[in-house]
């Protein structure tokens, strides 16, 4: 047994660090955050120069054929600058492909993947917001070249960047009936909105269709209906925990770096019991839920039949701690925490996209217990 | 990341698997004389004092295979390997660290052996958490330390034969942890009074210990004169992975789950409760934490790191479930939560009532909460001290 990263992992973890540190610090994510954008068209070629938009790709489409622990640590420095990136949107899509799509439709798009030359975005929630297979109401009737789409998917990650977004659909009743296709942006009768969000760091839009035409090569058939779209909705609610724990370290330096600096009432407030021991709170929440999403990542790449229910429990305990220390962040700098130029507000609007991306506490515990036998 | 086992210690964990199979039967059939028969028994298999060496006549296993081998047991709620509790877990170690080789000879084999109890003179009335700040006294005369003070919260004081004290035998070093000695004293010495404290469930677990011109021989002294609190801390190789109460709790909330799935909640049965599925669901994730914090310490002390404060993150996650899920067992039993363990219609013959009332040996001893949330503030996070 090893539950550690490889010193490979660590020199990985040090060069994305540095990365951002000198390309993205908290000035430079405010000015992507309100560029029209959303995200560094010059840094994301950058990085897919670099291979980390091909991290999980296998070599013969470009990538370098890593493995999720290896995502992990990437997203989580992500996370912690809070860069803004269609990253983790185009990372479940091609996931997405990897899992679901023929040899041809691999060869068709991965590459393009990598190299950053496209931009993969997934569209699989509803305005049911329901995270089940009864979500899924797009229909997909059956045309000559394949099927037309009619509806409209919500909160789809980085819609307006993205130039292609995978998509779930019905074409009959039931689990079996959800299939995925991958749609061009450009579509003709495809609408994108972006809908302005809480975290302006992350783009959510809206999707429709209307009378969408989707060849026969688009549909990824290797799908077996919903349980591929729920495997889909583990990756990316994993990889929102794999940000969430950079975020909230980085959240959570702030605060501690404050209460060793703030002097009150003659002593510096991190001396104070009701000051350390929240953080030490927090601390105990970020650890945990830190640990059982690195085993949940493992489980993604090597025991799926556990991946479930360890996503869950991850993603779970991130959203409440989440929240929490968010929260606590803007309250324990007092007024300053409170102001545009900060950056606790930044982490606190994050947090609210972690609590809600993917599936909330309730959501996930839910699953918890039902896969607990309950 | 590799959560598999190498093919060694696969080997390990069947042979652990095949001798509890031919040898420990299931909890229900196991009848009063068992745990003695089991103690001769895993001590000549050496899995008593398994982590110590095997010079000392331990087991030498390695971190690994010690985790390994308390899984299995808890996993089958297998008796403790021998009743010297205190000796095994912590005297025992700390001799095998500081001891003198005439200590070891006397006391190892006795404590292996489980042949008599020890017990732990740490607390004092005004001396609890701040335990750096002791006061009872230990003066150098001629061949002995003479001891006069008075500790307070000694488990099995009253059946013990020795204790592992300490005494502040210097009151002006710059550092107050500095001026602590560690002694090992006989408790029917001259000058020494016991009397028990009942706890809420009135047993006599715990008592007062009187000292009064207490003469201790020089040769008990354990380590050197002020080095009392290095080897309080002083951890041995003992693996930290907390893999026997994390199985323990998964056992509790097994039971937990079927109380759930029986109870009906104003009329309708409680499993359908989104409210409690979800508290049942948030203490599984909170278990499921533990294990994997437990694993990455365990992976730290393998390769060498040192493993220390992080340990309070786990010791926070089992007080929390400690409390709280016998008391959300309490709730879902209804009025019936609040009938006492001996009475008639108590559900499951008042188990949880007992817990209810018994977990505080588990979150107060060793540290509070409180304690563990300032050795994370301060010694991870280097927060300033009160």
């Amino acid at each position: 047994m090893n539950f550690g990263f490889t010193a490979e992992q660590d020199i990985f973890r040090s060069e994305v660090r540095k990365f951002l540190d000198n390309n993205a610090p908290l000035e430079e994510v405010r000015r992507i955050m309100e560029s029209d954008e959303g995200y560094s068209p010059k840094l994301w070629q950058e990085m897919a120069q670099m291979g980390w938009l091909g991290l999980l790709i296998p070599e013969e489409h470009g990538g370098v054929d890593l493995g999720w622990v290896d995502l992990t640590v990437l997203l989580e420095e992500c996370g912690r600058t809070l860069f803004p990136s269609p990253l983790l949107a185009s990372t479940v899509a091609a996931i997405a492909l990897m899992e679901n799509g023929s040899a041809a439709q691999q060869a068709r798009w991965l590459p393009s993947i990598a190299a950053g030359e496209a931009i993969f975005s997934v569209a699989l929630v509803e305005a049911n917001d329901r995270l089940s297979e009864q979500g899924v109401e797009l229909l997909g009737e059956k045309s000559q070249q394949g099927a037309e789409l009619r509806g409209e998917k919500l909160f789809v990650p980085d819609a307006t960047a993205a130039t292609h977004f995978v998509v779930s659909f019905r074409t009959g009743d039931g689990p079996e009936g959800v299939r995925l296709a991958v749609v061009e942006a450009g579509a003709s009768g495809l609408t994108i909105e972006d809908l302005p969000g809480l975290d302006t760091t992350k783009r959510i839009g809206r999707v429709r269709f209307d009378g969408v035409s989707v060849d026969a090569d688009c549909i990824l058939d290797g799908s077996p209906g919903w349980a591929a779209v729920a495997r889909l909705l583990d990756h990316a609610a994993a990889a929102v925990t794999a940000e969430a724990i950079g975020a909230s370290e980085g959240a959570h330096a702030l605060m501690v770096e404050y209460a060793k600096q703030r002097v009150q009432f003659g002593s510096l407030i991190g001396r104070f019991q009701g000051v350390k021991h929240p953080l030490a709170d927090m601390y105990v929440d970020i650890e945990s839920f830190k640990s059982l999403l690195y085993y949940a990542a493992w489980c993604l790449d090597k025991n799926p039949e556990e991946a479930p229910r360890h996503v869950s429990m991850a993603k779970a305990l991130a959203s409440d701690a989440f929240t929490r220390i968010g929260i606590d962040g803007i309250e324990l700098h007092g007024a300053l925490g409170y102001t545009w130029e900060y950056d606790a507000q930044l982490y606190l609007k994050r947090s609210k996209w972690v609590k809600a991306a993917f599936g909330g506490s309730d959501h996930h515990y839910e699953r918890v217990a039902a896969l607990g036998g309950l | 990341m590799d959560f598999d086992l190498t093919p060694e210690e696969e080997a390990f964990r069947s042979d652990v698997r095949t001798f509890l199979d031919e040898n420990l039967p299931p909890e229900g059939e196991r009848d009063a004389m068992f745990p003695l028969r089991w103690s001769t028994l895993v001590r000549e298999k050496g899995w008593v004092g398994f982590s110590w060496p095997k010079e000392v006549g331990g087991g030498g296993g390695t971190l690994m295979e010690q985790a390994i081998l308390k899984e299995e047991l808890a996993n089958r709620r297998a008796p403790a390997l021998g009743s010297c509790i205190m000796g095994l877990a912590w005297v025992g170690p700390a001799l095998i660290q500081y001891g003198t080789q005439e200590q070891k000879d006397r006391f190892i084999g006795d404590i292996l052996d489980s042949k008599y109890q020890w017990c732990t003179g740490y607390s004092e009335p005004d001396i609890g958490s701040d335990l750096a700040s002791l006061q009872c006294k230990g003066e150098r005369q001629g061949d002995d330390y003479v001891v006069n003070g008075q500790k307070i919260w000694t488990s099995l004081a009253q059946w013990a034969k020795w204790m592992i004290l300490l005494v502040r035998t210097d009151n002006a070093t710059e550092k107050k942890h500095d001026g602590i000695t560690c002694l090992l004293v006989e408790m029917d010495s001259p000058g020494i009074t016991v009397s028990p404290i009942a706890n809420m469930s009135k047993q006599p677990f715990f008592a007062e210990v009187f000292f009064d011109n207490v003469k201790v021989p020089v040769e008990n002294l354990l380590g050197k004169e002020g080095q009392g609190w290095q080897i309080t801390i002083g951890a041995l190789a003992n693996e930290r992975s907390g893999i026997s109460e994390i199985a323990g709790l998964l056992w509790e909330l097994d039971l937990l789950k079927k109380l759930v799935k029986e109870s009906r909640v104003g009329g309708k049965p409680a499993r359908e409760d989104t409210r409690i599925r979800r508290k049942v669901a948030e203490f599984e994730t909170r278990i499921a934490a533990m294990k994997y914090n437990g694993q990455r310490y365990l992976t730290k002390q393998i390769r060498g790191e040192p493993v220390g404060s992080e340990t309070s993150v786990n010791k926070l996650h089992t007080a929390h479930l400690e409390k709280y899920m016998s008391e959300f067992a309490l709730e879902l039993q209804g009025s019936y939560g609040c009938l006492a363990p001996g009475s008639k219609a108590a559900l499951e013959r008042g188990r949880w009532q007992k817990e209810a009332l018994g977990w505080c040996t588990a979150v107060i001893g060793g540290g509070t909460p409180n304690i563990q949330r300032n050795i994370i503030a301060e010694r991870i996070l280097g927060l300033p001290h009160d």
